[in-house]
């Protein structure tokens, strides 16, 4: 079965304490977090996709407008998240994808204090279906 | 050489020999893992070569040929390492050709059955045992497996390896076992099939369009399996109900994916050959004596291939059934259609009584099947709204994207309706 996990970082003090405003050691502490996690997921045969998207400065939301055409809009400051990156893993049991989830979310922060970031956790839909 | 064959001959003809190929191979070698890459590669170079330059005298010796070449060549390279080392006394390496010594040799239908049971070892979780059996017993390429499942080559190559890495550490012999646990053995090759063959379904359904159809490749599969143990009722029950069920493919779904439900299926697009073939399989196997759970679930199937139309179907005989299957293995899937079996038959309360037993016992809580069956009995009692919230319910806890229009589309026509 199939997941896609979103790891969403508050937005709130992204520019005063987000990862930039980090020690040196701690953001390449987090960034090896990171790579190791996805060798593991790569390793174990769990890992479909995996990406980091840009900040959030640069976000837009985007409505058609009447002649179909785009009409942009953001960046938002008044969110209090923004989605930070996703994986899509194939994992045998829920209960795996919440264990990775939770391993994500304590990936070190400042000073490699657990960040406890909100992880959403979705499954994606690939199941069979039932003949009714 | 023969004359020039074209890709779509050489491919079946590789599936089949794949298995013989690596049992030979791995009896020969003993190291399972560096056989199976080794008969990969040779099964590879054949459908780059054969293609071409057409079928060589003896196909299978040739694959075991160029396998063994690399087994050996690998040997070597890894004694000659070890002896750079100096851990290794010098030996003679004793193995030779056999495609040199033996001619063309015949495959042995244990090794075949040894290689099932070996790939869908019980140590091994569901998807390792499902990309092994497809790529060892299958034939398949690792592109092809990972194709078919929507994930990446590399992470499929990595499942394979780690499930090779485990059948080495379980220490797992290359060997069929004896007595009961032959029997469980068995239990755990057939439901690898059969989650192969329900894999399918999913790559039927629409946009996702696969290279490998998994039902037929489970089909395939069963069939050999059935070649090699032609008296288990089990491995015909399982081969019925795959084809029962893969009769319907034609008339399960519509143009654009959409699931169309058994009572609403276009008859004539069953597929009448594959009916006939399930029913006589499972007749026979029926009066063999103890009955399956696979047999049971396959005379199932028949009852509702055989009825002309909808409501033509036996539904006291399929109830009787399920309360068989019900008494057989405490599962809340065949619970569930046990209930339906009862609507069916007694009307939609004395369902909707048992679905009532089978949410209080929380063993289906969060499942998505439990309100579509329960919305399906609401409506047939009469209870338009009560229908609509279980149906919606329901679209909101299933995983297949057919499923879920299925069930909004329900609760929209109701809806409508009223």
């Amino acid at each position: 079965m199939k997941y896609m996990l979103m790891m969403h970082a508050p937005k709130e003090g992204w520019t005063t304490a987000g990862i930039g405003t980090w020690p040196q050691k701690d953001i390449q502490a987090h960034i090896a977090f990171m790579m190791d996690l996805n060798r593991t997921l790569k390793a174990s045969g769990e890992f479909v996709d995996g990406q980091g998207l840009a900040g959030p400065e640069e976000a837009k939301s985007v409505r058609a407008r009447k002649d179909g055409t785009p009409d942009t809009d953001g960046p938002f400051a008044e969110s209090k998240e923004f989605l930070a990156g996703f994986w899509i893993l194939d994992v045998d049991s829920t209960k795996r994808a919440y264990d990775i989830a939770a391993t994500i979310s304590a990936a070190p922060g400042k000073g490699g204090a657990p960040l406890y970031m909100p992880i959403e956790v979705r499954q994606v839909m690939s199941a069979p279906p039932t003949e009714q | 050489m023969t004359a020039a064959n074209p890709r779509s001959d050489v491919e079946p003809l590789l599936r089949t020999l794949a298995p013989e190929v690596l049992g030979i191979v791995v009896r020969r070698f003993g190291d399972f893992a560096a056989s199976e890459d080794a008969v990969q590669e040779a099964l590879l170079a054949a459908a780059t070569q054969w293609p071409d330059e057409g079928l060589p005298e003896h196909p299978r010796a040739w694959l075991i040929h160029v396998a063994a070449r690399r087994m050996t060549d690998q040997l070597r390279s890894d004694i000659a390492r070890r002896e750079r080392e100096a851990f290794v006394v010098r030996q003679e390496w004793p193995f030779r050709d056999p495609a040199e010594t033996e001619g063309d040799p015949a495959p042995d239908d244990d090794d075949t059955l040894a290689l099932f049971f070996m790939c869908c070892h019980p140590a091994l979780t569901p998807s390792s045992a499902i990309a092994l059996t497809l790529r060892a017993v299958g034939g398949l390429t690792t592109t092809e497996i990972a194709h078919a499942f929507l994930v990446p080559e590399a992470t499929l190559a990595q499942r394979i390896s780690r499930a090779k890495q485990t059948i080495k550490t379980s220490c797992v012999p290359f060997e069929i076992p004896a007595g009961a646990e032959r029997d469980a053995r068995l239990a755990s090759v057939l439901h690898v099939l059969y989650l192969i063959f329900n894999e399918g379904y999913t790559a039927s359904s629409g946009d996702a369009l696969a290279r490998v159809e998994l039902s037929d490749e489970a089909i395939r599969l069963t069939r050999a399996i059935r070649v090699l143990l032609p008296n288990d009722g089990e491995v015909a029950g399982l081969l019925a109900l795959m084809l029962l069920t893969d009769a319907r493919r034609a008339a399960r779904s519509g143009a654009n994916g959409e699931l169309i439900p058994l009572a609403q299926q276009d008859r004539s697009l069953w597929n009448r050959d594959a009916i006939a073939e399930g029913v006589a399989l499972v007749s026979a196997a029926l009066s063999n004596g103890s009955a399956g759970a696979y047999q049971l679930q396959a005379a199932i199937a028949a009852l509702h291939d055989e009825a002309a139309r909808a409501e033509d179907t036996d539904w006291p005989q399929i109830l009787a059934l399920y309360g068989v299957l019900k008494r057989m293995a405490d599962n809340p899937m065949v619970a569930l259609n046990h209930a339906i079996a009862t609507a069916m038959v007694e009307g939609p309360h004395a369902g909707l009584a048992l679905l009532d037993a089978i949410e209080a016992s929380g063993r289906l809580e969060g499942n998505h099947r439990l309100d579509a069956v329960r919305a399906h009995l609401l409506e047939r009692a009469g209870d338009r709204a009560a229908a609509v919230t279980c149906y919606l319910a329901a679209a909101g806890k299933t995983a297949s994207v057919p499923e879920k229009n299925y069930l909004d589309a329900q609760a929209a026509r109701l809806t409508e309706a009223s």
